[in-house]
């Protein structure tokens, strides 16, 4: 069993008149099946409105299925006995990044986490150090997060969930708000946690350059899946991936359109650097 | 420019009175302004004074600070002062027009002057010299005991931390919903108090909102993280009393008692 599994996974969000009577339902989930291996990196895509920041929500327990189950770790996450077990191992890093920062100081907050949990106050400065260390903010430690950068503040949001050292972090558009410096800086450190510390990650994003270093990606568009596979077997599928609405990224699209323009370019090339050598075979 | 402002109005710098416990801080201070009520006599002011400037020598915060503090109340101060010297009844000294200045008018005037102003300075040595942050740890610990009846303590200073960590995000928001409002033909600026209020509307409507859809936010970033109230919490920065912290509260009790027993020394004679 892997560390997050969804099985006929549904969630409706039914809304109302200012009376309380049903106006609607929308059903955000339409039947979702998962299996995310420990130690895997996992990106989901989707156009707004997919179902993607739904389907995060309730690998934290934060939104409950309407109908079949999700469990973490092998827990039930509808089992409210279990709840902060989940919380604990399936860390949590949403878009905002002011929005999630309780701290004043950006070490206070990073300590958040594991005063909740009720850790040892000589534990909380260890974990504090070490995770601050890890996304590389340690020396912003005594800094006000209302004078970092965005990119700054989404590590320090990430350190605040390693903290609690979770088996699994799920970042929830995490770079949506942020300039492309800060894009970048943020899945570094996703990446760097995902390959050193061995930590599953769950990316939730629309920027397809941020998907191609994914062990897996699923692709997701009106509650359902829509594809799942590694970045090369989904970036070789361009015209599915239009008619989704999505982009590819801008490497694959050059690769693309060479191809149909003649060029015999093989599929699923995600890297520049995949593209220049395949140019150079060609060339010989 | 807003990102720079201070909360509170920290000074900072690092003096014995700096690394205070907070709790000491308070309590001293709500001492200090109890003493200034129990004084009878010039004996117990001077004796007051004399520690409030002990304090701030050694507190090493500039004296102009304390004085800031001091303008906010001048309006409150002159109207105290006003009152009391013209309206106490007693031995009359000079007689404006229909006004009379009393003996026991100009004594009561100006000890109240100098309460007031040593209530505020002392208060200022207090939030000068402490960070938000510790001020609002030391009065949760300080109102620990509520608990037992039912207040939620640690809640309050839970919601008192989160505030002075959204004000200046707030303020920016506010900078940044004014300009965008401004853009487009709003007028935060010319005709009269109402008129002016009403141009507000567009300014707060779409602030009040932002600052729900952060709370949402907010609420659920701190679920996700386990937060579940007081119970069972651990503190990253405990309070702890140093050797120091109980030479701050020998020597306020001791100012404290000889406050008292000046007055009643000099009363009896």
């Amino acid at each position: 069993m892997g560390i997050i599994e969804a099985s006929k996974l549904a969630f409706e969000y039914i809304r109302r008149d200012d009376e309380g009577n049903v106006e609607g339902i929308t059903r955000a989930i339409d039947g979702v099946d998962l299996d995310v291996k420990q130690g895997d990196f996992v990106a989901i895509l989707g156009h707004n409105g997919s179902g993607k920041s739904t389907l995060a929500k309730h690998m934290n327990a934060i939104l409950y299925p309407t109908e079949g189950s999700v469990w973490v770790d092998g827990k039930d996450t509808q089992d409210e006995k279990y709840l902060w077990d989940i919380r604990q191992n399936a860390g949590m890093v949403f878009q905002n990044p002011d929005n999630q920062i309780i701290g004043q100081v950006v070490e206070e907050d990073v300590g958040f986490g594991p005063e909740n949990m009720g850790i040892p106050t000589k534990e909380i400065w260890e974990r504090v150090e070490e995770s601050l260390k890890a996304v590389g903010m340690y020396e912003y430690r005594k800094h006000s997060p209302n004078k970092l950068s965005g990119g700054q503040k989404q590590r320090v949001s990430i350190a605040g969930v390693i903290a609690m050292h979770p088996k699994c972090i799920i970042l929830d558009e995490p770079t949506a708000m942020l300039d492309p410096n800060g894009r970048k800086e943020v899945i570094r450190a996703a990446r760097a946690l995902n390959q050193v510390e061995g930590v599953t990650i769950i990316l939730i994003t629309h920027y397809m350059e941020e998907a191609i270093y994914a062990d897996q990606i699923i692709v997701m568009d009106q509650g359902r899946i829509e594809m799942q596979g590694t970045p090369k077997e989904i970036f070789s599928r361009v015209e599915e991936l239009k008619e989704l609405r999505l982009d590819v990224p801008q490497v694959t699209l050059l690769a693309y359109e060479l191809k149909k323009s003649g060029l015999p370019l093989q599929d699923g090339i995600i890297t520049t650097q995949e593209l220049v050598e395949e140019l150079k075979r060609i060339q010989k | 420019m807003l990102r720079d402002i201070t909360l509170g109005q920290y000074y900072q710098t690092d003096s014995i009175i700096h690394r205070l416990d907070s709790r000491v801080k308070i309590m001293a201070t709500m001492l200090f302004i109890i003493s200034l009520f129990m004084v009878k006599n010039f004996i117990g002011y001077i004796a007051a004074g004399l520690f409030l400037v002990a304090i701030i020598r050694i507190s090493h915060v500039p004296f102009k600070f304390m004085i800031k503090g001091m303008k906010a109340i001048l309006f409150l101060l002159i109207i105290t002062v006003g009152f009391n010297l013209f309206l106490t009844p007693g031995e009359p000294l000079i007689t404006l027009w229909k006004l009379t200045i009393t003996r026991e008018g100009v004594v009561l005037a100006v000890s109240m002057a100098i309460r007031l102003s040593f209530l505020i300075i002392g208060s200022s040595i207090m939030t000068l010299t402490t960070t938000p942050n510790n001020l609002t740890d030391g009065m949760e610990a300080l109102l620990n005991p509520l608990k037992k009846i039912k207040v939620p303590v640690h809640e309050i200073a839970m919601m008192m931390s989160i505030a002075l960590r959204f004000i200046p995000i707030l303020l920016e928001e506010t900078d940044k919903i004014m300009k965008a409002q401004i853009a487009r033909g709003a007028d935060f600026e010319s005709g009269n108090l109402i008129r002016k209020a009403k141009n507000l509307v567009p300014l707060l409507v779409p602030l009040f909102i932002s600052a729900f859809r952060r709370a949402n936010d907010l609420a659920m970033a701190m679920e996700a993280r386990c937060y579940r109230g007081g119970e069972n919490r651990t503190k990253m920065k405990p309070l702890k009393y140093y050797k120091r912290d109980y030479l701050a509260y020998v020597i306020t009790f001791a100012y404290l008692a000889f406050v008292i027993s000046v007055g009643r020394v000099f009363l009896k004679i």
